[in-house]
Formats: structure tokens, sequence, C-alpha cells
């Protein structure tokens, strides 16, 4: 496993143990932190979300994109405040798109360098559209 | 013109800066080539039979004077002189080398352009009408609301690994030059009482599986344009099919769920987008509608009678006004199409010289700017007709005067197998030997409006299902052959063309194009155009004809 990045800065394995979507449902204990692949639907854990820690979402491939969508459902739609961290095929390229769809934290995949992560987690200085984290654009011109 | 503010500037500067180091790291080895295959792809870069592709975003087709001449430079300073305007109203580069991209991506962001998201599986180039503007139909400019959604686009956290590419076309006026039908969003600008409206449609394309679009959406308010946009997106990203590429594209997603459904799943994820901070607001619509103004035209008469006198012959002046001039809103003045179609050059190809000549002629009679089609030509929209005349020898000097426009020979064609790896069949020589065949222009105006559209492959970049004519290059047993079908149209009136029969080897074809040609000009009535015959006889006549002679 590669390095995992949290806070903006490069961190040991927390060791987290995320529940597969279905040993989550099955356990019935709710405040347990739970992973996601990218053809699950986040609306499947929407009544538990305040007692859940932390959500995974699993990149099967760099090339695919559920996932983006899955974390800013969270965000937006469920307002949901704890920790969305990338899991899978996560490289450096992607992060800033990660960013700004809520992603938190990212367990990089192996051979991705955490110092270059962290230099590029910023990306760009603006987005034109609504994010996670930032207001479009437009408000800011007007 | 939309012209870029510190945001916008800030925003293409910081792309230059990011492609760099992402050419670098490949180059360093730090990227796997798959992974840089992404990353180059949403900035164009394609990797082709002989050498990388870049193709460069022409947001719905505006070009400056400014931004020709930097191209003109860039062709001539990267490249082997000439650049190729594309279907999307693009333009192509067929030889740059990989490690100089970033510096004409430096270049090119010093005239406010770039090659964001020309590729890869990402909202791509936004496109419109050639006309916007200027086109007596017009119900709204639609330009203002292209480049609404060409921001919003740009850089879509959420939407850079879509399904599949994703392209969006808009048009305001009563003729649809913009193809929405088979795009999959397009967008109709309305008036509704007076008040702007959209009518959404979702689910079109072409490619392996043609597709006219359903509407999903009537009556959008402008102000809810984006987020409408965004939920369409969300839907589509995350319940397309990733499993097979051919059966990725929006189309097969609402045909598989119906429009109706899919309409559904959109308006439910749109509850929660609608009216939240993404919702347009007065002042921004106002800020980017300031860019797009009419230019300071001069009071002028609409009777110019040296123009007016010439048209009745067939004088070179009065054919290339009779096609290649289209009318315009404002009295006096007129849209003027350079067909990029002269036998013996790659439709659309141009080279750096006609790019500096168009340039200047801009400048000189219209205002500055030049728009490219989708049809792979290049219009001046904003010409007073009295100048007409000195422009068309300025013209006729430089080869860009060939009074083709919508003819049998302004044929839409896609690279083919001299350039692209997909290709079954070239298509190049094809559209060439069609325009070697029919040469006579008197001939070709009678004949009137005939769209004859060519792909190398099924994969339909020359919208051989749009075509009045549609020409599909086929593999068989390892030979390059033709599929010929009948009676597509890519307009208001969009249809589907239908296949004729067994496909032809290459040098039948212009022979089946006459023969077709034949059947029209024996059946029509009156000036019926060959698409309104067709409709009129089905594909029987047309059949018979062609397979008649070769059955033996
Ligand atoms: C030579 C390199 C090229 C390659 C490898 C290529 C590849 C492709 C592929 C694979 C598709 C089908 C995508 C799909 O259906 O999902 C496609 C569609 C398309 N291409 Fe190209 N293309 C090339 C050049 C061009 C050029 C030069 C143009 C413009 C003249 C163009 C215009 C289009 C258009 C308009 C479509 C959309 C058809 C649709 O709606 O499905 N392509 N291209
Ligand atoms: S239609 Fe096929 S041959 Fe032509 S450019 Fe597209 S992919 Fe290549």
């Amino acid at each position: 496993m590669g390095s995992l990045i949290k806070n903006k800065t490069v961190q040991a394995d927390d060791n987290l143990a995320f529940l597969s979507l279905e040993e989550y449902l099955d356990s019935g204990e709710r405040a347990q932190a739970v992973w996601l692949d990218a053809d699950e639907e986040v609306e499947g854990i929407a009544d538990f979300l305040e007692e859940i820690p932390a959500i995974a979402l699993n990149f099967p491939a760099f090339s695919d994109g559920r996932a983006y969508s899955n974390a800013a459902i969270l965000r937006r739609h469920y307002k949901f405040s704890g920790e969305i961290r990338a899991i899978g095929d996560v490289r450096l390229d992607q992060l800033e798109q990660m960013v700004r769809c809520g992603f938190d934290a990212f367990e990089l995949a192996e051979g991705q360098n955490p110092e270059k992560a962290l230099a590029m987690i910023e990306g760009f200085s603006f987005s034109y559209q609504q994010t996670v984290d930032r207001e479009p654009l437009f408000r800011k011109r007007a | 013109m939309y012209l870029y503010d510190e945001y916008d500037q800030k925003l293409v500067d910081e792309r230059v800066d990011q492609y760099r180091d992402q050419t670098n790291r490949f180059l360093a080895g730090e990227l796997s080539a798959d992974e840089f295959q992404h990353l180059r792809l949403r900035n164009g870069l394609y990797i082709q039979r002989l050498a990388p592709m870049l193709r460069i975003a022409v947001p719905y087709g505006m070009l400056s004077s400014k931004q020709l001449r930097k191209l003109a430079h860039i062709t001539r300073h990267y490249d082997r002189g000439y650049a190729h305007f594309t279907t999307r109203q693009n333009v192509q580069l067929n030889w740059p080398k990989l490690e100089e991209v970033p510096d004409i991506l430096a270049e090119l962001a010093t005239v406010e352009m770039h090659a964001i998201q020309t590729s890869g599986n990402c909202i791509r180039n936004v496109t419109s009408d050639q006309y916007a503007g200027v086109a007596p139909d017009e119900i709204e400019d639609s330009r203002p609301w292209a480049e609404l959604i060409r921001q919003w686009s740009t850089f879509h956290p959420e939407f850079n690994w879509l399904p599949r590419k994703f392209k969006i076309a808009v048009t305001g006026a009563e003729g649809d030059r913009a193809a929405v039908q088979v795009h999959d969003i397009g967008v109709r600008i309305l008036k509704v009482d007076g008040q702007t409206r959209f009518e959404v449609l979702a689910g079109g394309g072409l490619g392996r599986t043609p597709v006219i679009a359903p509407v999903i959406k009537q009556n959008l308010e402008p102000e809810h344009l984006l987020t409408y946009l965004e939920a369409i997106l969300r839907v589509y990203n995350r319940y397309g099919r990733r499993d097979n590429k051919y059966k990725a594209r929006i189309k097969i997603l609402v045909r598989a769920m119906t429009p109706e459904v899919f309409a559904e799943k959109v308006e439910a994820e749109w509850v929660h987008l609608k009216d939240g901070p993404a919702t347009l607001t007065q002042a921004e619509i106002d800020r980017v509608k300031k860019h797009f103004t009419t230019p300071p035209y001069e009071d002028l008469e609409d009777h110019v009678p040296a123009v007016d006198d010439l048209l009745a012959d067939n004088s070179g002046f009065g054919n290339w006004v009779k096609q290649n001039v289209k009318a315009h809103r404002q009295p006096g003045y007129v849209s003027v199409n350079l067909a990029m179609k002269q036998t013996g050059i790659a439709p659309g190809d141009v080279t750096d010289e006609q790019l500096e000549i168009i340039a200047d002629l801009a400048e000189e009679y219209s205002f500055g700017e030049v728009r490219v089609t989708h049809e792979q030509n290049v219009t001046l929209a904003d010409v007073p007709k009295k100048s007409l005349h000195d422009l068309w020898s300025k013209l006729v000097d430089a080869e860009l005067a060939s009074p083709n426009l919508g003819l049998l020979t302004d044929i839409i064609c896609c690279p083919g197998g001299d350039y692209c790896s997909l290709a079954n069949a070239k298509s190049i020589p094809v559209a060439e030997a069609i325009q070697r065949k029919f040469d006579d222009l008197d001939y070709l105006h009678d004949l009137g409006d005939l769209d004859i559209n060519i792909s190398g492959c099924m994969n339909a970049c020359g919208h051989h299902h749009v075509g009045n004519i549609g020409i599909l290059g086929v593999d068989k047993k390892g030979e390059e052959f033709y599929q010929v079908s009948i009676g597509g149209s890519g307009y208001e009136d969009a249809s589907l063309a239908k296949i004729l029969g067994p496909s032809f080897a290459q040098d039948e074809i212009p022979t089946v194009i006459q023969k077709l040609v034949d059947v029209h000009l024996a059946h029509r009535q009156g000036e019926e155009r060959f698409i309104d015959t067709y409709r009129r006889l089905g594909i029987d006549p047309y059949k018979e004809a062609v397979y008649a002679t070769w059955e033996v």
C-alpha cells in the first residue's frame, strides 16, 4: 500500500478498519467506518451517516470517475462531515479533483510520490463551477 | 467575442504549467504510458499513425485575427505549415512533437487559447451556430450561453472521468446549424412569451449507434441551465456503462432507461441542485452577454447594384455570391463563407499563409473575427455587401474562393486511413476523386445543396450518418471498401441515412455518386433538394439505379 495523506500532511497508516458495504449492513453496528466500491451507491447508507465516522470510496481504476459523484453527493446532499477517503487506484493527477469533490484523506496507490502529492493537492487557483469547497467563480467575480 | 479576464487567463496559464509538468514526468518515466495517455488526451494530444495530433479548442468556433496569426505561427514553427479545421469547430495540428506541446500551449495561452478537454472522456468543446448573432432566423444569440457552458464544464472536477466523451451543442435559431439532435446534450434556445427558455435534448450521437436525441426538458429557465446540465452529467457519470466502450455514450443509457425514466432521474437529482449556489445570477449572464454585443455597423443600403446586378449571370463572382454568401440581419451586411474544400486538398486543411490572409481579410472586412463551421469551412460573419467584389478578388488570389459551399463537392471528411490509426479505409482520396469527377460548376450549382459526408470507420468523425449521401470505410477481408447510405440530414430536419446495399471499391465511388445524382435529376420537381426528392421517392429508385448495372 502507498502513503496516507490526511490534513494535508503525509501520515503513518492509521489502521482504520473499513467494513465492506455488505459487512456494514449485516453488522447492525452503525458507528463504524465503511468502504464503498464505485458501483455502490451512497444512498444505501444515507440513514446512518450521522454515526459513520469515515467512508472510503474505491477507485477500481484511475479512469473510473464514479466515486467523485458519490463523494459530492455525500457532502452536498447529505452534508456528511466525517472523513471521505480515496482508496484504490489513487494517483497524483486526480488529487485536486478529489479535493474539490469532498475527499479529505487519500491512500495513494503504490509508487505515487507523497511529497509531490502534497504539492499538487491544491490544484488550480479558482474553479468556474461550484465545488464542495468553493463557490462558483462567477459569485466571486460579481 | 469573449475576452479573458484575469481569472480566465490565470487558469489557462496554470493549465500550461500543469501539462508541462505531466509531460516532464512522462518523459522522466514517472508516469506510465497508460496514465499519460489519459492525461494528454484531456489536452487534445492523440498519438496517431505517423505522429502526434494536437486538437486546439475553438469555443463555438470563434477566432480573432490575432488568434489566427498565432495559429499560423504555430503551424509554421512547430508543425509543417498547415492546420486542419474539424467538424467540431476546432483546429488540429497533424505533426507536433510531443516534447514541444507545452511550448505550443504556452504560445496559445498568450492569445487566450488552449487545448483543454478537446479529447478524453470528459466534457468537450461546446459548439454552436456559425451565424450566431448575425442570422436573420435567430431567436437569441447562442454564444453567451455556450460560453457559460464552456466555463462551467472547464476542469469540472466531478466530470473529468466520465464513461465516455461528452459533447454539448447550443442553437438559438430556427434553422439548426449546430446539429443539436446528434449531440450528447443539445440545447435549443426559445422564446416563450418573450422570455428566454431552453429546450434540452439528451442522448443523441453518431458513432456506431446513431441516435436522434429526444427532448428531456422543456421550458427551462435560464438561471437553471447549469444546475440542470449538472444533474444530467451526474446521472450519466453514475449510471453510464463502463464495461464496454461502445456502449458507454449517454445515448445508450438514455435508450436503456427510456427517455422518460432518464428525465425523471435527472429531475430527482436536480431537486438537490436547483436554486443552490450554482444557479446563474443575472449579473453573470449580463457580464458574459456584454462580450457579444453587435459590432459598430455602418448605416448601409441593402441594395448594392454592383453586386445584385451580377447575381443573374453565371460569372465566377455571381456563382460565388449565390452559393457562399448568406443573408445578414443588418441591412447592407452579409456573411461570407470560405469553403476550405479546394479539389486536391484534404477538406478542412489550411496553410499558414492562408491563415494569415484570412486574419488580414477578417480585419479589413469583418471586424477582425471569423467563425469555424462544423462543415469545416470558415465564415466572415459581418462583411459590408458593397465590399464583396474586393473581398472576392483577394480570396481568389489566395485560393480561398471555392464557390461550392453546400454543394456536392463541399465534402465533410475525416482524416481517415492517411492519418488515423483506427481507420478501416482512407477517406481523403475518396473526397478528392469525387471532387475531380464533379468539376463542372454550372452542373453543381444546378444540382443544388447536397451534403456528402465521409468517415473512414464507424466512429463517424465525418458524420456519414447525417450526410445526404454518407460514405463509410469498411474492411472486407483486409481490403478497403466503402458502404454508401443516403437520406441523412444533420440540420433541423435531422434524419439518419439508410444503407443502400453492398459496399463498393474505392474507384467505384465517383460512379455511384453519379448514378445517385442522375436519379435525383430525373425525378426532382423544380428546384427540389436531393434530400427532399429522396424523402418523396424512398430508397428504391436509387438502389435500382446503382445496383442494376453491377448485377451481371
Ligand atoms: C485522427 C484521429 C482521430 C481519432 C483516433 C478519432 C477517434 C474517434 C472515435 C473513437 C470516435 C467515436 C467515439 C464514440 O462514439 O464514443 C470519434 C467520434 C468523433 N470524431 Fe473523431 N477521431 C479522430 C479525428 C477526428 C477529426 C479530425 C474530427 C473532425 C474533423 C473528428 C470528429 C469527430 C466527431 C464529430 C465525432 C463524434 C461522432 C459522435 O457523435 O459520436 N475526429 N472519433
Ligand atoms: S471516422 Fe474513423 S477513420 Fe475517420 S478519423 Fe474517426 S476514427 Fe479515424
